[in-house]
């Protein structure tokens, strides 16, 4: 077997990411030209770990878009003959070499990673806007309310929190418990919320214009009842996405985890800020409880929440890791990074080169999140 | 005080009460009894076979009856066999009492691992034990060290050094046990040779600094930043305090003002968070036991779920909830009593 040198390695896989490297260069050359029209992002940019934050997740955000271009190998795709092939070994048929090694199934550790991206950079946001509706949802009227119906959500999230997670993913994200309705009922719970939440939205904030009330309705309805179909039933009228119940009970699982967490905190901007004077004055001007909710609170606490909903997209990162680590949930040929990390470990004594890929990819995906939370909470101190 | 305490151990029984339940109820469902019921009885079991093993060893009495009994609070009822007509335990390698008896939790009776073929309690004794020792050296090494960074970044807020160690902590929590297990195994297991990548060898021989350290280190690597920054957090407030620029006016040097004044009030808010990782400390234990292969409490729940081991699962889902609100509990405790301003109240 013939063997690329270590620095025909470095440069060959640097040359992967072109679409990469040339959409880097748009991005933030975009950005640092019209900076002052950008508001928030602008004044992150500037700063930094804002920038070095914003550098590593769009590194990883272009990786998984051209993902399909940047991969030279099908991820799932097996050549025996590569079997713990070392990095830089040249497959024989395409002539393309395994930039970095094969796995102990023959399969591209570099072309596993590129994709590996995609599976985690859908699932991680989308599952923590999930768990923020649901936190948002319940976290507003526990705190504008009070009384009966915060004690009753407090003591519920309080009784999620002392549940140690790894032990609520072993007894949710289980295989047999997909054989039973519980994840399909607990999703179907959880995707009502994002749909609720619109309609309350506009249901409260439109009252003085109804057609464009029910013009928003009617396309909540719409694109809400399609993805409901879609996520919970696995029933896409249109055929254009496929969402397997254990990618569903994923998503109910890591929302459940990270829901109470946000009730929390949403429960506590909720307390300090309707004791303000433009609470007041939209109660006095006699708006309904959920405008003012929605429409009064919600927009003045967003500077913490979008600090907290980014370092959560970190934790939730880690929680898919983990799930895969211990082969929960994923399919196990699946190329995500916590699936790929637990694959290799196991062989570490004898091959170093499949584990690490996917473990420098995790941390510096998660280590992007945390540095742009960083940043942003640094911006918001300042305001 | 104490009418505080009597609310909070109301609350945690309630919660404890509830969320057992839950968990009794899912590792109770249809499938994962079937499963048991066909590894118990021979391969190929009809539904008939199954069904009535399961009638004979009490699944199929009222699920409420069978909660109950589990906590310890009805009668526990013998296993009758049909044929013989004689009391039989469930698995040949438990005994189990021939008549009706109180033996649940309460009691100190947790039930009879399958996967384990020994009693639940002489499974988790020696588990948790290896897990408390494994507990106990992670934040004996990450506590301090977590301290120390945050105190020295925290004293001279927007230094060199702050912004240095910042970057470090958000590093460290960036990385989760499994990125860190591995990167440092390769490390300073493969590469260099010094440490051993598996912690398989402390069960057996006791643990030593070649086959601990790796297993110590990884957990401690991802909390360690998360506390250091609470620490930086606190000790840059209270640096702001009048009571320190009073303390530095009248004339004291800087580190004595830290020393004697700053770190007191500093090290409160960290408390409750030290406290409150724990939990989180459970999960890190889990990964690192099932990477590094080494014998306690973490390994024993993977164990237990990945076999259908359901008295273990219950056993272990007790601990972790009871480890869970306890920290909480002290950590609400410590923090009255720590924080004068709120002892007053």
């Amino acid at each position: 077997m013939e063997f690329l040198s270590t620095s025909d390695i470095v440069f060959r896989a640097l040359a992967q990411f072109t679409p990469v490297w040339l959409s880097l260069f748009v991005l933030l050359a975009l950005s640092l030209l019209f900076k002052r029209k950008l508001g928030l992002y602008g004044y992150v940019v500037e700063t930094g770990t804002g920038f070095a934050g914003v550098l590593l997740l769009a590194f990883w955000l272009f990786t998984a878009i051209f993902a399909a271009r940047i991969a030279p190998f099908d991820p799932l795709g097996q050549i025996s003959a590569m079997k713990d092939a070392l990095p830089g070994a040249i497959e024989k048929i395409s002539g393309q070499p395994y930039l970095f090694g094969g796995d102990k199934l023959a399969r591209d550790v570099f072309s596993r990673m590129v994709f590996g991206s995609r599976i985690v950079l859908i699932i991680a946001p989308l599952a923590t806007l999930l768990a923020l509706s649901v936190g948002i949802m319940l976290g507003l009227p526990a705190g504008y309310f009070g009384k009966r119906i915060d004690s009753v959500l407090s003591f519920l999230a309080n009784l999620i929190l002392a549940f140690p997670i790894i032990l609520l993913f072993y007894l949710l994200v289980s295989p047999g418990i997909l054989e039973t309705p519980i994840p399909y009922a607990l999703a179907g719970v959880f995707f009502l919320f994002p749909i609720i939440l619109l309609y309350t939205l506009f249901w409260s904030g439109y009252r003085a214009h109804p057609l464009q009330m029910a013009i928003r309705l009617l396309l909540t309805s719409l694109v809400g009842g399609w993805l409901f179909a879609t996520f919970v039933f696995d029933h896409d009228p249109f055929h254009i996405l496929r969402v397997s119940p254990s990618t569903l009970n994923i998503f109910a699982a890591v929302a459940l985890a990270s829901g109470p967490g946000i009730f929390r905190i949403v429960r506590g901007l909720t307390l300090e800020i309707k004791t303000r004077e433009y609470v007041q004055a939209a109660q006095t001007r006699g708006e309904s409880a959920w405008y003012i909710m929605l429409w009064e609170i919600l927009p003045n606490a967003r500077g913490p929440l979008i600090v907290d909903a980014c370092l959560r997209i970190g934790y939730t990162t880690i929680l898919i890791g983990a799930l895969g680590y211990f082969g929960l949930g994923m399919p196990p040929e699946s190329p995500d990074w916590g699936t790929a990390i637990k694959e290799s470990s196991r062989l570490l004594r004898a091959f170093v080169h499949p584990a690490l890929p996917p473990a420098l990819a995790m941390m510096s995906f998660v280590l992007g999140l945390n540095l742009l939370a960083d940043a942003l909470r640094e911006q918001s101190l300042k305001d | 005080m104490l009418n505080f305490l009597t609310r909070r151990l109301g609350v945690m029984a309630l919660t404890m009460i509830c969320l057992t339940f839950v968990v009794f109820y899912l590792v109770n469902l249809e499938p994962n009894l079937r499963k048991l019921a066909i590894s118990q009885t021979e391969m190929h079991a009809s539904d008939e076979h199954i069904e009535s093993w399961l009638t004979k060893n009490g699944y199929r009495r009222p699920f409420l009856e069978r909660y109950a009994a589990w906590i310890g609070v009805w009668q526990k009822q013998p296993n009758i066999d049909p044929e013989s007509g004689k009391p039989v335990s469930r698995f040949s390698y438990c005994d189990e009492p021939a008549v009706p008896v109180f033996a649940g939790v309460i009691e100190g009776d947790f039930g009879c691992s399958t996967k384990f073929k020994t009693k639940v309690a002489d499974k988790m004794l020696p588990a948790l034990r290896a897990t408390g020792l494994l507990m106990f050296w992670v934040m004996a090494t990450m506590v301090p060290v977590a301290l120390f960074l945050g105190i020295l970044s925290g004293m001279r807020e927007g230094s060199k050094l702050d912004r240095v160690l910042s970057v470090l902590s958000i590093v460290t929590t960036s990385t989760p046990e499994y990125v860190s297990g591995v990167v440092l195994t390769i490390i300073f297991g493969t590469w260099l040779g010094w440490l051993n990548g598996s912690a398989a060898s402390a069960t057996g021989d006791g643990i030593t600094f070649y086959n601990f350290t790796l297993p110590v280190i990884t957990p401690a690597i991802y909390g360690m930043g998360y506390i250091a920054r609470m620490t930086r957090a606190s000790m840059a407030e209270v640096m702001t305090a009048q009571y320190i620029r009073t303390a530095r006016l009248k004339g004291l040097s800087f580190y004595a003002v830290i020393i004697k004044h700053a770190l007191r009030n500093a090290l409160i808010a960290p408390f409750t968070v030290i406290m409150l990782l724990f939990p989180w400390l459970l999960t890190g234990v889990v990964i690192v036991e099932v990477m590094f292969r080494y014998q306690g409490f973490g390994l024993a729940l993977v164990e237990a779920a990945g076999n259908n081991d359901i008295d273990l699962m219950l056993a272990c889902s007790l601990v972790s909830v009871v480890l869970v609100l306890a920290t909480q509990l002290i950590s609400d405790v410590g923090y009255a009593y720590l924080n004068p301003r709120i002892r007053v109240q």
